[in-house]
């Protein structure tokens, strides 16, 4: 018999990181931040103060010309972005700067036609050598991501797809089966950007996605308070929050947004009894 | 009329070749497989064609005419050319086609809010008369610099009953309206259809707005050989998302003998950067749900393109247009924003016909064509829309207005 294949079973830092904070206790705190953004040395710089005030996972967005799953703050703080020049390269370039200072596992948020053009491969192996976990596709269903399910898989890395409140149960065991760190429980139909409510979908919407046979289930869209950090981490396993931390750079500087991660760190820890 | 599997005409998505797909937010799979399947279901029912065929009828004015053009031909090297006059359809131009087969299908669905993205504002206004015919509620999503120079529209638009969103971010056209009307849908999925105005976007719109335009070729293919006794020897059509091209080649497409030509909106010339030349210019790419060719940098940023058409002014293209210039099918050229204004000034002048500006893009590429396909040939032009909408552009452009005159 000559099974040649000896690698040793991949783990996700993401996945890891995620357990050890529900084995805690708590839930994850998720942090986006628009890479390049109001410049590409302050936005490495907050993303470190971020990682450093209770962020669990960062979640970097490549600024992108036609985001259609972005509300007016984050689509604003791209458009900045591209307008100071940033190309992707500057992309890996902060992904190597960020995880040269801080462990904290780094996720790269994009649309999928960057990665197309760059090339799938290319973009795969540039990514993990600049210690990048994995990618979060907001237009790329599995349906037609096969490139990047091998590309994933050769290169080690994280692929999170999306779940959304009308998603059929189908496809949320498809989200599941296919997403490796964890799955992106969609809150609310609907785009990026502050809330004053979490959904209610989002709580039925984990529910499913347990049943779907997830144990990383994270929830995002619409947060920005430690209070409904906690709400969600009750039954989610991580809680994303990205406009309020960009609105809180845009309105305050690396201080503020430092300052918001660390109280809504306060709103992921201890919520339950630690197993 | 059944089609072979290995016609041409067969296709029926999510792709075409290499080109299609469905590159959506996870939330709106759900609106798009129901969409399909309900378009599944209103295919092969009797009753929803014999209603969409009666629409046509009483309200578009179908079957449009055809009109041979032979004063304006006169500078086309002699070749003879015949118009299928989708100017003549109620609102203006062929958009109307496919809105009433999409807003038969919302009712069906049961919904009762629909939402569209406009360039030129002929697709809007369209969607907003159906809406009024069927007493939907109605938003329009507009780029802003087309609100502007397409400000007669708006105004119909708002007549109508809908409800006109100017677009501030991007490029302000048609591309970032497209973002924010699918924004509307991710967010308003549950009451709301996306009346998408061209073949591009995700499936199933490609093949479902083909379906309802092919109507255009399948006319003028009988009209043409009941007026001349034989096929013409090319069909042509201007191309934006691709729309009015893709409704008149359908019907030619297993014709090897019928050659297509689309013509893209050259603007200020493909040798800049101030064009629309989607297929000429272009790379494979992924915008707005689907994989066809586009307007982009290194990086993969769409890059803004330009015509003096709003209707042509997109850094996309529908994917099943890739595909026919992929397997050499159909061929794309470039016409500039001063060829199709040559082209509208003699059309006007030699035929009485003043047409959409877009629409001029594919007569003044027929022009150059019949010199070289010469006097014994047959080319049919795809008159997608009337010029009425653009007498401001077009008072501007060739001076028209007295000094002092009010605005239009
Ligand atoms: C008269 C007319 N022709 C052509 C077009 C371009 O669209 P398509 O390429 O989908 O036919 C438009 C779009 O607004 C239009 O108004």
């Amino acid at each position: 018999m000559t099974n040649t294949d000896i690698r040793p079973a991949f783990t996700s830092t993401v996945e890891a990181r995620i357990n050890a904070r529900r084995a805690a206790g708590g839930g994850a705190l998720i942090g986006y931040l628009p890479l390049g953004f109001p410049t590409l040395t302050e936005s490495i710089d907050t993303a470190v103060a971020i990682a450093n005030n209770g962020v669990d996972i960062l979640e970097l967005g490549l600024p992108y010309s036609d985001p259609v799953m972005d509300g007016p703050v984050i689509q604003a703080a791209t458009v900045q972005a591209l307008a100071n020049g940033f190309r992707l390269k500057h992309g890996f370039e902060a992904v190597a700067a960020i995880t040269a200072q801080v462990d904290t596992p780094v996720l790269v948020m994009t649309y999928w036609n960057p990665v197309l053009q760059y090339g799938v491969d290319r973009f795969a192996d540039d990514l993990a050598a600049a210690g990048g976990a994995g990618l979060i596709t907001p237009d790329l269903i599995p349906d037609d991501a096969q490139s990047w399910l091998d590309a994933s898989e050769r290169a080690g890395l994280d692929r999170v797809f999306l779940a959304a409140p009308s998603s059929s149960d189908e496809r949320l065991v498809q989200a599941v089966t296919q997403s490796r760190g964890f799955v992106y429980a969609v809150s609310t139909m609907g785009i990026t950007g502050a809330r004053s409510d979490v959904d209610s979908a989002a709580r039925v919407l984990v529910t499913r996605l347990r049943a779907a046979g997830s144990t990383s289930a994270c929830v995002g869209l619409g947060i920005s308070t430690p209070a409904q950090v906690r709400e969600v981490l009750e039954y989610a396993d991580g809680a994303i929050v990205g406009s309020a931390l960009v609105k809180a750079l845009a309105d305050g500087g690396v201080a503020a947004v430092a300052r918001l991660a660390a109280e809504l760190a306060s709103g992921a820890r201890d919520i339950r009894a630690a197993v | 009329m059944s089609i072979e599997p290995d016609s041409l005409r067969a296709q029926v998505g999510p792709y075409f070749g290499d080109f299609g797909g469905r590159f959506v937010p996870e939330s709106l799979v759900a609106a798009l497989d129901e969409l399909s399947a309900e378009y599944e279901l209103a295919k092969v029912d009797p009753a929803f064609a014999a209603e969409l065929t009666e629409l046509h009828r009483s309200y578009t004015g179908r079957p449009s005419l055809i009109t041979e053009v032979p004063r304006f031909a006169a500078h086309g090297g002699g070749a003879r050319i015949i118009l299928k006059r989708e100017d003549l359809n109620h609102t203006g131009s062929h958009k109307i086609n496919n809105v009433l087969g999409q807003v038969l299908l919302t009712k069906r669905i049961g919904k009762k809010r629909v939402i569209a993205e406009t360039g030129a504002g002929q697709h809007g206004v369209a969607t907003a008369t159906a809406a009024a015919l069927f007493g939907l509620d109605c938003v329009i999503y507009m780029g802003e610099v087309d609100t502007e120079r397409q400000a007669l529209n708006v105004a119909r638009m708002r007549l109508l009953g809908a409800e006109v969103v100017s677009v501030t971010t991007g490029s302000r056209t048609l591309k970032d309206a497209i973002n924010d009307a699918m924004r509307d849908w991710v967010t308003n999925v549950e009451t709301t259809n996306y009346v998408f105005g061209t073949v591009a976007g995700p499936h199933p719109f490609p093949a479902m707005v083909r379906d309802f335009q092919k109507i255009i070729g399948e006319e003028a293919r009988q009209q043409v050989l009941d007026l001349t006794g034989r096929l013409p020897d090319a069909v042509t059509a201007c191309v934006g998302g691709g729309s009015n091209a893709m409704g008149i080649f359908h019907a030619f497409l297993d014709d090897p003998g019928v050659g297509l030509y689309g013509f893209e909106a050259g603007g200020e010339g493909i040798e800049g950067l101030r064009h629309a030349a989607t297929l000429t210019k272009g790379r494979p790419g992924v915008l707005h749900g689907a994989r066809s060719m586009m307007l982009q940098d290194e990086d993969g940023q769409t890059v803004e393109s330009h015509s003096i058409s709003a209707g042509l002014d997109y850094p996309g293209v529908g994917p099943e247009h890739a595909w026919l210039a992929s397997i050499g099918r159909a061929t794309y050229l470039p016409v500039t924003d001063a060829e199709a204004m040559d082209a509208l000034r003699l059309l006007s002048r030699t035929e009485g016909i003043i047409p959409a500006i877009e629409s001029a893009h594919a007569l003044a590429g027929t022009l150059e064509l019949g010199k070289r396909l010469g006097p014994d040939s047959i080319i049919l032009v795809n008159l997608s829309g009337r010029g009425d909408k653009d007498m401001e552009t077009a008072g501007r452009y060739f001076d028209l207005l007295d000094a002092g005159a009010q605005q239009l």
